[in-house]
């Protein structure tokens, strides 16, 4: 058994897996968005919609404003940044100095780079978000620490590669894919030929931003954090969930997803809150609050 | 030859480096030689590398709720072996004579019966914890991490200005400095056997480790901290990460049955020694403040149970209070029947009536400080103090002469600093860091200088814009072959062009 966690500290890793991946998914999300908001303004409210946000704002500009660099609003890429600066400097002791200071680079640096055009700003934070995994991969021990990252990092990608694919249900499946940073893996494994992208988003099992991958990789980290005693059924909630939905898309048939595709991508959501919400209760546990009345 | 120190001018003060103008002291005289042919702009490319490097890393000191980078100076202070001999005797003497004297206050009290030190000091003390009384800890001690203040007067001459043996901190600036001046000047290490710095993480978790409760074969060891928005945050994650233990916050433990436990997310786990990094009123609200959120109820019980070992020991406070301070030379023969090796500096004690008055007329003259003050707070120095800021002073020590001390002034030693492109004398001080496992007290070879940047400041404190020193203490062997320090020996085997590529840096 690999040496026990804090709870506190567990929890904040779990996060930092959160805010990293949303900052780098909102960055594609706007990357692509962009231009086409420009087209079609209708566009912002939809995105706003599907990032669970209300009053959307009056214009394009108004709009990325908003969720790249505002940092009052929690869902902006400034916000996942620092907040994930925040987290990292409360458990720097167990994240190796690298991936710390990668954080704490990126929050200094980003403020500076608002005056560049948007393409600019969000392509430094895919790549910071990339330096940050790609430093905790390899410097970080596969312990529990590491695993917490990573299934934080799994569930987010879920539940944004959903949102991806709700806003852009009935858009050019291009910007989707390149969205997602699939688009020249797609083309390999599929040709040219659009039908598939469906597919490859959801189900691929080797391209590493698909949702059934996602969810394999969060399951992997549970088994591993929670090993299972029982010889049958699965008594921890979260694995339950996650691989009851998976499993559910696994088998289930092409055609028939994507006629209920905006069932599913609901479905897909509520199962990554159900975990989040079981993870919670398993492993960040806490004193209770203090009762008493000092003296 | 264009030479940085040209426009040198020394303060008046007795200046670290420099004997006369352009002559180095002889621990200097290998640093002097090596930065001379730098340039000012040069100096300045590295001082600003360096300053990135601390904002980078996060090397960082919190100062109302801000964050701001520990300013390190990129001339050293450096010590000489023999110095440095005195200073680590007579740091020990005091540790081992402040320890003596609180296993004492909360044991016997011989010393106050004895008419050594008076009983109303006890009494009067805010951090005599009755909870203490009685309460040994497990291998008797009670400073594990001590950090005393020296400064250097006029004639050269190292006095001590207080002691700190509740939780001393700056510790990480010598680390880190040292990290940051071997990768920003390297070459600046090859020419002398610097001791190095880095076994203090092992040393401390030694002795908290000999600390844990008696047959607690592989005791578990933890940093209590009262988390980021403490001003030495910085300090609490970087020790437990260099001794490989958890840092926790209070809302990490729990107490049940006279036990500590820490919350995983396996359940808890039991502990056997906290390094508190939180003052004792915050530690546990059944026996302190009773707001507080930052300890852990049932720590102190846990504790006197002998289940849980405190590092440092709790009601510590009772030693380093700025009026005990001036017992510590009579403490020193008494408990050890030794003369101090370090004079402290020259203090009156206001509780005494003919000492209150001279003082209270004489006020424009001394130093007026609150016993119980850190960081610099509240000081009055009268020679520079505004007529109302003398007024309220003497007020102030008119109504609670226990509550004050007034000090002769001390003209603080300076050594050079970089300002803007060149080196000034600027005030500093030196707090070199003791650990005491119960066999030993050991010595950090160096400690935290800090330095007052402002012009003429005689405060060094973090909280008045201080900045800080790596610290040199030389080893007796001066050969270069012996410079350790910094390159690996076996790698200058097998790539001499590497200490050429150093070479090359000083351009």
């Amino acid at each position: 058994m690999t040496r026990p966690l804090l709870s506190r500290i567990a929890e904040t890793l779990y996060w930092i897996g959160r805010y990293v991946e949303r900052a780098d998914d909102t960055a594609r999300l706007l990357d692509v968005s962009v231009h086409r908001m420009l087209d079609e303004p209708e566009t912002s409210s939809s995105l706003y919609a599907v990032l669970g946000l209300t009053a959307a704002p009056a214009s394009p500009q108004a709009m990325i404003r908003r969720l790249a660099y505002d940092l009052d609003e929690p869902a902006s890429i400034a916000s996942s940044v620092s907040s994930a600066r925040d987290s990292a400097r409360g458990v720097r002791e167990v994240l190796s100095s690298e991936v710390w200071e990668c954080l704490n680079v990126t929050w200094h640096h980003l403020s500076k780079l608002e005056t560049l055009p948007p393409h600019a700003y969000l392509a430094f934070v895919r790549e910071r978000a990339a330096l940050f995994f790609g430093l905790a991969d390899a410097t970080m021990s596969r312990d529990d620490c590491w695993r917490f990252i990573v299934l934080g990092r799994s569930l987010e990608r879920v539940d944004m590669t959903t949102r991806l694919l709700a806003v852009h249900l009935a858009s050019d499946w291009r910007l989707l894919l390149q969205a997602s940073g699939a688009d020249e893996s797609f083309t390999r494994t599929h040709g040219a030929r659009d039908g598939a992208v469906l597919e490859f988003l959801l189900l691929d099992r080797l391209f590493p931003r698909s949702v059934v991958y996602s969810l394999l990789t969060a399951e992997k980290c549970l088994r591993a954090l929670a090993p299972e005693t029982a010889r049958a059924g699965v008594a921890d909630s979260a694995q339950a969930a996650i691989g009851r939905v998976r499993a559910g898309l696994e088998y289930s048939d092409l055609d028939e997803l994507s006629d209920r595709l905006p069932e599913l991508l609901g479905t897909l959501q509520e199962a990554c809150a159900a975990a989040g919400e079981a993870i919670t209760k398993r492993f960040f546990q806490r004193r209770e609050a203090m009762a008493w009345v000092g003296a | 030859m264009a030479d940085i120190f040209d426009t040198y001018v020394m303060a008046g003060a007795w200046d670290e480096m420099f004997e006369r103008p352009g002559v180095p002291r002889g621990q200097y005289q290998a640093l002097f030689a090596a930065l001379q042919p730098l340039g000012a702009r040069e100096l300045r490319t590295r001082a600003d590398q360096l300053a990135r490097m601390f904002t980078d890393r996060g090397v960082t000191f919190d100062y109302a709720g801000v964050e701001r980078p520990f300013p390190l100076d990129l001339i050293p202070r450096v010590i000489d072996a023999a110095e440095w001999d005195l200073v680590t005797r007579g740091v020990r003497q005091r540790i081992r004579a402040l320890e003596a004297f609180l296993d004492d206050a909360y044991g016997a009290r011989q010393v106050f019966h004895d008419g050594v030190v008076p009983w109303r000091l006890l009494h009067s003390s805010p951090h005599y914890h009755r909870v203490a009384h009685g309460w040994r800890p497990p291998n008797g001690v009670r400073v594990h991490v001590g950090g005393t203040d020296l400064i250097r007067d006029e004639q050269g001459v190292l006095h001590v200005l207080e002691d700190n043996v509740r939780t001393p901190s700056g510790v990480s600036y010598v680390l880190e400095n040292r990290l940051a001046m071997t990768r920003t000047l390297p070459t600046l290490f090859s020419e002398q056997f610097v001791r190095p710095v880095e076994e203090y993480p092992a040393r401390l978790l030694a002795a908290l480790r000999g600390a844990a409760p008696p047959g607690v074969a592989d005791p578990t060891v933890v940093l209590l901290t009262p988390g980021v928005y403490n001003a030495a945050y910085f300090e609490h994650a970087l020790l437990a990460r260099l001794m490989g233990i958890e840092l926790v916050e209070g809302r990490d433990l729990v107490c049940e049955n006279n036990r500590l436990y820490m919350i995983t997310t396996y359940g808890r786990r039991l502990v056997h020694v906290v390094y508190r990094r939180v003052d004792d009123d915050f530690l546990d609200p059944l026996h302190f403040r009773g707001d507080s959120v930052l300890g852990c109820p049932g720590l102190v019980n846990a504790a006197r149970a002998g289940n849980v070992t405190i590092a440092n020991g709790v009601g510590n406070g009772i030693a380093d209070d700025k009026l005990v301070y001036t017992y510590v030379p009579d403490l020193i023969a008494y408990y050890l029947g030794e003369t101090p090796l370090l004079p402290n500096v020259e203090t009156y004690r206001l509780d005494e009536p003919d000492v209150l008055d001279h003082v209270l007329a004489e006020a424009d003259q001394l130093v007026l400080k609150p016993v119980d003050g850190a960081g610099g707070k509240g000081i009055v120095i009268g020679p520079v103090a505004t007529p109302e800021e003398l007024a309220a002073v003497r007020e102030a020590v008119r109504e609670d002469p226990r509550g004050w001390i007034a000090q002769q002034p001390v003209l603080l030693s300076t050594s050079p600093t970089l300002v803007g492109e060149r080196p000034a004398p600027r005030h500093i001080d030196l707090r070199p860091f003791a650990v005491n496992d119960g066999d030993d007290v050991w010595l950090l070879p160096g400690g935290l200088t800090r330095v007052a940047l402002p012009e003429g400041e005689l405060v060094v404190n973090s909280s008045r814009g201080g900045g800080s020193k790596d610290t040199w203490v030389l080893g007796e062997a001066c050969a270069p072959a012996a410079s350790a320090a910094m390159a690996a020996p076996s790698a200058a085997q097998w790539s001499p062009s590497r200490t050429a590529a150093w070479e090359g840096e000083q351009q």
